[in-house]
């Protein structure tokens, strides 16, 4: 298997905390991989930097063999990294449907097409019933995504990013704000979608059942630092892991 | 129906009506018509930058340079037809927007109005200093003509008048569908979050420009058709207060639809003649009431009144 993403050395230093510490992780094609860690441990700020939020202090991004360093977010989403936020980044006034109509629309743009579907493709308007069907988000669809509730608004984020069809998915806490016993049904239905279209995939995640479930990988950070790279069995009874991670539940807040 | 087909029936059906009842109207309605329905397309240009998340205090300037491309053309270089120096006066102020948006696209909230508002002051200031343009007093327009005919005689009162109606009409049917395209539907997105509009893998400052752009072309044919059907220009058309009226006009209109800030604009016309001639000093008091009124009353702007009650419908 080849490496779809491959960071190296990535450094991101705000004045003297190093949210990310010299990161170096190699992400083969069509896996599941999660990423754990505690509070503050440097989840959000890698996913920012690999997807061209962050500008990094120092080391470099490699996606299918290519440097995109320091590219504007929107070019990198181009190239077919996408993701999800902690805190779901949509459009509040727009409803369900308008709001995946907006990415579908910039691929249709993409073709040249600025009503429609462009050569080749399918019409947007369709894709997206399509998708709110497959996130059981069809009884929202004419409702402003602000009034969805919180774990709706986290559902339609992913939908948006799986919309647009990305190469690799970079999913940013997809089941916080969701309840204890819908965290599974949500995790199959977005893996299920996931696994139809063959798109590898990160995914930040605090539950560790869910990541030993869910997952064929795990990263797991600390300080910046990747402290364990493996199997989930492995990596989840690491001393080091249960110390630093596991065994630090703790209070979960914070932005994108 | 589709709301398309709707607005596009609405305009035309209001259009036709409009053409209709021409030889009804007495010359100073005429009038008073085309002259709103140049500062309605200012009005649509507003209405599209509002929709972005953008409010300008400039749009004067826009205004201005379509005016005076068209009336510097039309007596310098001898252009005659009138659809011909809407068009200029369209790409003159486009143009120009096309530069300044280069520094405007960076910008949001109050300091992008405070940036348009400059570019407009700057604008007045250099107008009033050119006597080649007759300075405050601007200069009489050369009598344009439709389709050859020239703007004299019975023609003097329904050529400009039929003028600012299909240049309105076609106008907010352009909008209406450009507002419909995956490009068009972008310009909510950035009002909301342009974070995700970035993350969906599109450029909000080229959105922001563009749609700029667009504003400014529909404030320069609005200064081209108010130039040919007043006849006359001057650097008042720049001046910081025209600006306002026209923000004025689109948020008393409301901006759920292309056809609100005509209808706003015609409606703050009848109440400027109505009040210069029955309360000249008291014009200011009978806008500023009339704002706090609809402010107050309908939050969404005149036009909600009919959108309101079509959303009630079943
Ligand atoms: N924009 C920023 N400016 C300053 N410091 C930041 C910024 N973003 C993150 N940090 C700091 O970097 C560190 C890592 O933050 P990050 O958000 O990446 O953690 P996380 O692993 O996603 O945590 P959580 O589980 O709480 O979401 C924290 O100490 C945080 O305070
Ligand atoms: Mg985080």
């Amino acid at each position: 298997m080849s490496a779809i993403l491959e960071t190296e050395g990535l450094v991101k230093r705000f004045g003297a905390v190093a949210a990310a510490d010299g990161i170096s992780v190699r992400v083969e094609e069509g896996t599941v991989v999660g990423l754990i860690g505690g509070n503050g441990a440097g989840k959000t700020t890698f996913l920012n930097l690999v997807t061209g939020h962050l500008a990094p202090t120092s080391g470099t991004v490699r996606f299918e063999g290519r440097d995109i360093t320091g590219l504007p977010s929107r070019r990198i989403t181009r190239l077919g990294i996408c993701r999800s936020f902690q805190i779901p980044q949509v459009f509040a006034s727009l409803t369900a449907r308008e709001n995946l109509l907006v990415g579908l629309g910039i691929v249709a743009m993409g073709r040249g097409a600025f009503v429609g579907s462009g050569l080749g493709g399918e019409p947007p308007e369709e894709v997206a019933d399509r998708v709110l069907d497959r996130f059981h988000l069809a009884a929202h669809r004419d409702r402003p995504a602000g009034v969805l509730p919180e774990g709706v608004r986290k559902l339609l984020d992913v939908a948006m990013a799986l919309s647009v069809k990305p190469r690799i998915l970079l999913l940013d806490e997809p089941t916080s704000g969701v309840s204890a016993d819908e965290k599974f049904a949500l995790m199959d239905l977005v893996l299920g979608a996931i696994r139809e279209e063959r798109v590898t995939v990160l995914f930040v995640e605090h539950d560790m059942e869910l990541v030993r479930t869910c997952t064929e990988r795990v990263l797991a950070f600390h300080e910046g630092r990747v402290i364990a790279d493996g199997p989930p069995a492995a990596v989840l009874e690491a001393p080091e892991v249960r110390r630093l991670v596991v065994g630090e539940p703790g209070l979960r807040e914070g932005a994108c | 129906m589709s709301d398309a087909r709707r607005t596009a029936l609405g305009l035309l059906a209001a259009f036709a009506v409009a053409v209709a009842a021409a030889p009804l109207l007495p010359r100073w309605a005429l009038f008073l018509v085309a002259v709103a329905l140049g500062r309605g397309l200012v009005a649509l240009g507003l209405l599209l930058l509002i929709r972005t998340g953008l409010v300008s205090f400039g749009q004067g300037l826009f205004f201005a340079v379509g005016a005076y491309a068209a009336g510097t053309a039309g007596s310098r270089l001898h252009v005659g037809d009138a659809v011909a120096l809407v068009l200029l006066g369209a790409v003159a102020a486009a143009a120009v927007a096309g530069v300044l948006g280069l520094l405007l696209a960076r910008y949001r909230t109050i300091f992008f109005a405070m940036l348009s508002l400059a570019f407009s002051m700057i604008a007045y200031g250099l107008l009033v200093e050119s006597p080649a343009l007759g300075s405050t007093d601007g200069f009489n327009v050369h009598p344009a003509t439709v389709a050859g005919v020239p703007f004299a005689g019975r023609a003097e009162a329904y050529a400009p008048y039929l003028l600012a109606l299909a240049v309105a009409a076609a106008a907010a049917l352009a909008l209406d569908r450009f507002q419909r395209t995956h490009l068009g539907r972008l310009a909510p997105a950035v009002r909301e979050n342009e974070l995700r509009v970035e993350y969906m893998g599109a450029s909000v400052r080229n959105v922001v420009h563009l749609n700029l752009v667009i504003a400014a072309a529909l404030a320069g044919a609005g200064g081209a058709v108010t130039a040919l059907a007043v006849g006359h220009i001057d650097p008042e058309m720049a001046y910081w207060t025209t600006s306002g009226e026209f923000v004025f006009v689109t948020i008393v209109a409301g901006t759920s639809s292309v056809a609100a800030p005509f209808a706003g604009a015609i409606l703050l016309e009848l109440l400027r003649s109505y009040a210069v001639q029955h309360a000249p000093n008291t014009w200011q008091l009978v806008m500023g009431a009339t704002m706090l009124g609809i402010i107050l009353a309908l939050p969404g702007g005149l036009w909600s009144i009919f959108t309101r009650r079509r959303g009630a419908r079943p």
